[in-house]
């Protein structure tokens, strides 16, 4: 391809000139990136927006779902009759299976002392579905509540459950601070 | 449901400075244990270390940089194919499709015009390396470094060629699809392009099951016709494609003199190649001066004429973002025109939040669809009419060509061009001076 004459040359130069350009706004943007440094962000429920309605447990693009209970069980109350675990609390000493809110069975109840139980999920069967933790918020210390888990999420830049929730609960946080409890909770 | 929280309302409705929340967690004393037992620790694991964000970039970096050379030092079809299934592994299957340069354009649009959201790095750098790429050696990305593409190619079998009319036609949705999905990321509505990513869904295994079908009917239609959602719906294909359009190095078929065979034009899958001009001229030059006079002349009506009609549908789209659509609904309820609450407005009344504060977030919120609207309308007017310009200019060419803009940089071509002998690049008359850099085969 040897000289063209005027128009190759004509059009060679505006396009010569658009690449400057562009690398220069390239350059430039990169470096305020680097400068900034802003960190990525990540996923995660606002306990406290959070209406336990369900949809964590099915909106997310993975199965089972990223969303998990967790158990802070520094405000837990240690309930023998834990208002997460069972339905109903009106009739009396109704602690079997059948009267579990879990769907998955995902809660275990151990004895600690009279008169305390320990709740621990779970999590291999949990599915994020909030039933405990709506049980736990209503009549409970609300120690029950749900969290994106970070190693299980694929860190979509769309989170399905974000888009599904209906009280905009599901926000970005910063990658350095993952999870979002409710109120102090020791690691 | 609606009974717990009623009953957690009264609670809360009896000291209201403190957050229902807080009331919460004096239900149940707690508990003092003797034995000497010790709280479980909070099973809450970290994500994976950022600094494997800094390897993502690496073998972006990588790829690109192997695929320009396997596509204009080697000329090797083989090579970028084999580039394109590593990054369908590693970026599709491996990462899980996310973060990647398409979504990332909407993270650039929703940090330009939300303060509160800072680009991250890693986020700015996959938008910008692709494009950067372009600049220099055409859409090197597309050929073998987004795993969507990477997908599409691999399933292709014989492509049929649309007709020419169906080409133009769908191939101005992406520019559609852009500026939609640059409104909803600007107005935190949400991220179009990853909810309807119709691939990601493969990546892992699942997703929702309209899109899930939407893609597989997509992968279907990709045996048949070359790389679909690349050329009738990327909306990063719309920058690339700017890019590329000024390459310094990018395709050339022929490896010297053309023969004008059109061979190469037929084994393009992706209708990328323009054929050589005919060497009378069809009609007079007045004729085509005038028709371009007039389209020229369209061109601002066009941009005014769409303004308008985004701008009406602005109301329309903003019911799309959730403040506002919360807003409307809590506001027919404080009105006492809606009896029944929904479990967002439920959501809401209970947070003790003032109505007023939601008024205002979602009057900003529509105002920003307003502008936006109106500014996408702008910008469907231009794309129309500068398609129309575009094709009503005539570019004499005397070779076959791959239109920088479209070709998608697979190298097919090469093997089909029959003419064998001294590959060369040429590099701008401007900066040699004289033909550029030879390589041999
Ligand atoms: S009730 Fe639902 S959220 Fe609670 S442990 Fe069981 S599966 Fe998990
Ligand atoms: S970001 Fe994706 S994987 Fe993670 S919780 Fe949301 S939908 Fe699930
Ligand atoms: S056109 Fe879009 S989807 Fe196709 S290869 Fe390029 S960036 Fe990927
Ligand atoms: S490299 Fe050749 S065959 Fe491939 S898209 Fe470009 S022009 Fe078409």
């Amino acid at each position: 391809m040897a000289d063209k004459g005027g128009l190759k040359s004509r059009r060679e130069f505006l396009a010569e000139g658009a690449r400057t350009a562009g690398l220069i706004a390239a350059s430039m943007a990169a470096g305020s990136l680097v400068t900034r440094r802003a960190e990525a962000t990540v996923w995660q429920i606002d306990p406290l927006k959070c209406i336990q309605c369900g949809r964590c447990a099915t909106a997310c693009v993975l199965t089972p779902s990223a969303v998990k209970c967790l158990h802070a069980h520094v405000s837990c109350g240690y309930c023998r009759l834990c208002f997460g675990l069972f339905r109903d609390q009106r009739s009396g000493n109704e602690t079997t299976a059948e009267n579990n809110r879990c769907p998955t069975d995902a809660i275990r109840r151990a004895f600690v002392e009279d008169p305390y139980f320990e709740m621990t999920i779970d999590e291999d069967l949990c599915i994020g579905c909030a039933r405990c933790v709506k049980g736990c918020n209503a009549f409970g210390n609300g120690s029950l509540f749900l969290q994106i888990r970070q190693d299980l999420c694929a860190r979509c830049n769309q989170c399905a459950i974000a888009l599904a929730c209906p009280v905009g609960a599901v926000e970005r946080v910063p990658v350095s601070q993952p999870y979002r409890m409710k109120t102090e909770v020791r690691r | 449901m609606r009974r717990y929280s009623e009953a957690i309302w009264i609670l809360v409705g009896m000291f209201p400075v403190v957050p229902a929340w807080a009331q919460e967690q004096q239900r149940q004393p707690p508990p003092e244990f003797r034995s000497g037992y010790a709280l479980p620790p909070l099973n809450a694991p970290m994500p994976r270390a950022e600094v494997f964000t800094v390897v993502d970039l690496l073998v972006l970096l990588a790829v690109l940089s192997l695929t320009a050379w396997f596509l204009l030092g080697a000329r090797s079809r083989a090579g970028v194919r084999v580039l394109a299934v590593f990054s369908l592994l590693y970026f599709g299957f491996y990462r899980l499709g996310c973060v990647c340069s398409i979504g990332a354009v909407q993270n650039v649009a929703l940090a330009l015009v939300e303060p509160g959201y800072v680009l991250p790095w890693s986020v700015g750098l996959f938008f910008l390396l692709p494009l950067v790429f372009a600049l220099f050696f055409g859409r090197v990305f597309c050929a073998a470094a987004c795993p969507l593409g990477a997908l599409q190619d691999l399933v292709l079998i014989r492509s049929r060629r649309l007709p020419a009319f169906l080409e133009q036609g769908l191939s101005l949705i992406p520019y559609l699809y852009l500026g939609a999905g640059l409104l909803m990321a600007a107005t935190g509505t949400s991220f179009l392009f990853c909810q309807y990513d119709p691939f990601v869904g493969f990546f892992r295994f699942g997703g929702p099951a309209t899109v899930m079908a939407f893609g597989a009917a997509l992968l279907l239609l990709s045996t048949v016709v070359g790389r679909p959602f690349c050329r009738f719906l990327c909306p990063y294909g719309v920058l690339l494609r700017a890019c590329s359009g000024v390459a310094r190095w990018r395709v050339r078929i022929a490896p010297s003199a053309c023969v004008q065979c059109h061979l190469c034009a037929d084994a393009c899958p992706f209708g990328a190649i323009r054929p050589v001009t005919p060497n009378a001229d069809l009609e007079p030059r007045p004729v085509g001066r005038r028709r371009l006079a007039v389209l020229i002349l369209l061109l601002p009506l066009l941009v005014i004429g769409f303004s308008a009609l985004g701008h009406l549908a602005s109301p329309a789209l903003a019911r799309q973002n959730r403040v506002i659509a919360l807003a409307e609904r809590v506001w027919l309820e404080e009105q006492g025109q809606l009896w029944q609450t929904t479990e967002a407005s439920e959501g809401f009344w209970n947070s003790g939040r003032p109505p007023a504060e939601l008024y205002r977030e979602a009057l900003a919120v529509r105002r920003r669809f307003g502008i936006g609207a109106t500014l996408l309308g702008g910008w469907f007017g231009l794309v129309v009419g500068g398609r129309l310009i575009l094709l009503a200019m005539r570019r004499r060419r005397t070779e076959y060509e791959a239109d920088p803009g479209a070709c998608l940089s697979c190298a097919r071509c090469y093997a089909a061009c029959p003419v064998r002998g001294e590959v060369s690049i040429s590099l701008p008359h401007r900066v040699t001076g004289e033909t550029g850099v030879t390589w041999s085969r």
